[in-house]
C-alpha cells in the first residue's frame, strides 16, 4: 500500500486513453452533437418561417374568397336584374302581339262581315229582280231598272 | 468466506483475511520499483473497454435517430460539456477528452468495487493467482498517476498562459502582495502541492474505505451461519450507497480537474 512504479504505467495508460478518447469519441461526438444542434435550430427557424408564410397565404386566401363572394353577389344581382328585364320585355311583347292579333282578328271579322253583306246584297238583288221579273214579267227591263234596284239594296 | 486459502485447517483469521485482500499481486523488489500486476490488469482491461466503446460507438451513431448506447454516451458527453462550459474559462481542446476520460475511467475502476469482494480473488485462487486487488483505485499508484498527470498539466498551462515570469510572480506576490514575499512563496507552494495530493488521496481514501467495509461485511457471513443475514442486508445497503460514492468520486475528480485547469488558464491578477 504505497506508491510504486505502477504509477508510471498508469500515467502512460492515462495519457494514451485521453488521446484515444479525444480522437475517437469526444471529437466525433461533439461534432455530431453540434451539427445536430445547428440542424435543429435551422429546422425550427424554417418552421417558424413556414408558419409565417402560411399565415400570409391564409390571409390572402380569405381576401380572395371575400372578393369572389362579392363578385358572385354582383353577378347574381345583375342576373336577377336582367331576368326581370327579360320578363318585362316578354310581357310587353306578348301584350303587343296579343293586341296585334286582336286587331287582325277584328279586321278579318269585319272583312268577313262585309263580304257576307256583299254576297247577301248580291243575292237580294238577284232574288228581287227574279221576283219582280216574275211579278211584272216583261215590263221591267233588267238592264234599265238594275241601277235603281241596286240603290235600294244598298240602303239595306 | 475464503476457506480455500493457504491455512486450510481452521480458515484464516479476520486479520489474515483482510490483510490477504489488501495485498497486491506484484512483481519487483520492495520499495518504489514494484509493479502491481492486478492494478495494471484491471485498469487496462477497463481502459480497453473504454477504447472499444470509443472506437465502435461513434461509427454506429446517427445524428437523427439516437438510441440505446448512443443516448447514454450523449448524456455523459453533454454532462461533461456542461460542466466545462460552466467552470472553464476560454476553450482548450484537451480539457474535454481529459475530463471525459477521467470521469468514465475512474467510474469504471470504482465500479469494480461493486463486484462481490471475494468473487474475482476466488476465481484467481482457482487458476493459481494468490493475491488480487480488484479495484484499481484502491491503489495509491493509480490515484496518484491521475493526480500527478493533472498536476503536470496544471503546471504546463500555468506556464503557457501566464508565462514563466507570470507563474513565478504568482508564487512571489500571491496572495498577500509584495511586502510578504516569503509568506507568499510558502502559501502558494502549499496551495499548489495540495492540489494533486488532495485529488489522489480523496479518491484513494474513499475507495479504500469502501472496499474495507465490504470486507468487514463479508467477514460477518464468514464468522457463523447467523452472520449470513446481516451480511446480505448490510452488503446490499452498502452496495446501494456505494453506487452513489463511486459516481460521486468520479465526478469530483473530474470537476476538480476542470477547476484546477481553469485556474491555470486565468491570467494573473495584479495585487
Amino acid at each position: 500500500m504505497s506508491i510504486t512504479a505502477t504509477l508510471i504505467g498508469q500515467m502512460i495508460t492515462f495519457a494514451i486513453l485521453v488521446w484515444f478518447i479525444g480522437k475517437y469519441l469526444w471529437t466525433p461526438m461533439t461534432q455530431m452533437m453540434d451539427d445536430r444542434k445547428k440542424r435543429i435550430a435551422d429546422g425550427l427557424a424554417a418552421a417558424e418561417r413556414g408558419k409565417h408564410e402560411q399565415e400570409l397565404a391564409e390571409h390572402k386566401a380569405t381576401q380572395h374568397i371575400k372578393e369572389a363572394k362579392e363578385q358572385a353577389a354582383e353577378f347574381l344581382a345583375q342576373a336577377q336584374k336582367r331576368g326581370a328585364e327579360i320578363i318585362e320585355d316578354a310581357k310587353d311583347d306578348a301584350k303587343a302581339e296579343g293586341e296585334r292579333l286582336i286587331v287582325a282578328a277584328n279586321a278579318e271579322i269585319e272583312q268577313e262581315v262585309n263580304r257576307a253583306k256583299e254576297s247577301l246584297r248580291a243575292q237580294v238583288v238577284d232574288i228581287t229582280i227574279a221576283a219582280a221579273g216574275k211579278i211584272i214579267k216583261k215590263e221591267i227591263d233588267a238592264k234599265a231598272h238594275g241601277n235603281l234596284l241596286k240603290d235600294v239594296v244598298g240602303q239595306l | 468466506m475464503s476457506t480455500s486459502t493457504a491455512s486450510e485447517a481452521s480458515g484464516p483469521t479476520s486479520v489474515e483475511y483482510i490483510q490477504h485482500h489488501l495485498q497486491n499481486n506484484s512483481i519487483g523488489d520492495a520499495g518504489f520499483w514494484v509493479l502491481n500486476l492486478d492494478t495494471l490488469f484491471y485498469s487496462w482491461l477497463l481502459a480497453g473497454v473504454l477504447m472499444y466503446i470509443a472506437y465502435t460507438m461513434p461509427k454506429k451513431m446517427t445524428a437523427d435517430t439516437p438510441s440505446g448506447g448512443q443516448n447514454v454516451l450523449e448524456a455523459i458527453v453533454e454532462f461533461v460539456q456542461q460542466q466545462i462550459r460552466d467552470i472553464f474559462p476560454g476553450s482548450n481542446p484537451l480539457i474535454g477528452p481529459l475530463a471525459l476520460t477521467i470521469f468514465m475511467w475512474v467510474f469504471l475502476m470504482n465500479a469494480m468495487d461493486l463486484l462481490p469482494v471475494d468473487l474475482l480473488p476466488e476465481i484467481g485462487q482457482l487458476v493459481g493467482i494468490h493475491y488480487m486487488k480488484v479495484v484499481p483505485t484502491t491503489d495509491l499508484s493509480t490515484t496518484f498517476a491521475l493526480a500527478l498527470s493533472v498536476f503536470s498539466l496544471i503546471i504546463y498551462y500555468n506556464i503557457k498562459i501566464k508565462g514563466p515570469m507570470g507563474y513565478l510572480k504568482m508564487f512571489l506576490f500571491h496572495p498577500f502582495g509584495k511586502y510578504l514575499i516569503p509568506v507568499n512563496i510558502i502559501m502558494t507552494t502549499i496551495e499548489e502541492v495540495a492540489k494533486p495530493i488532495s485529488l489522489g488521496l480523496r479518491l484513494f481514501g474513499n475507495m479504500f474505505a469502501g472496499e474495507l467495509i465490504f470486507m468487514l461485511i463479508a467477514l460477518l457471513g464468514g464468522a457463523s451461519l447467523y452472520g449470513l443475514f446481516p451480511q446480505i442486508a448490510l452488503g446490499t445497503v452498502w452496495a446501494i450507497f456505494h453506487i452513489l460514492v463511486i459516481s460521486l468520486q468520479a465526478f469530483i475528480f473530474m470537476l476538480l480537474t476542470i477547476v484546477y485547469l481553469g485556474m491555470a488558464h486565468q491570467e494573473i491578477d495584479e495585487h
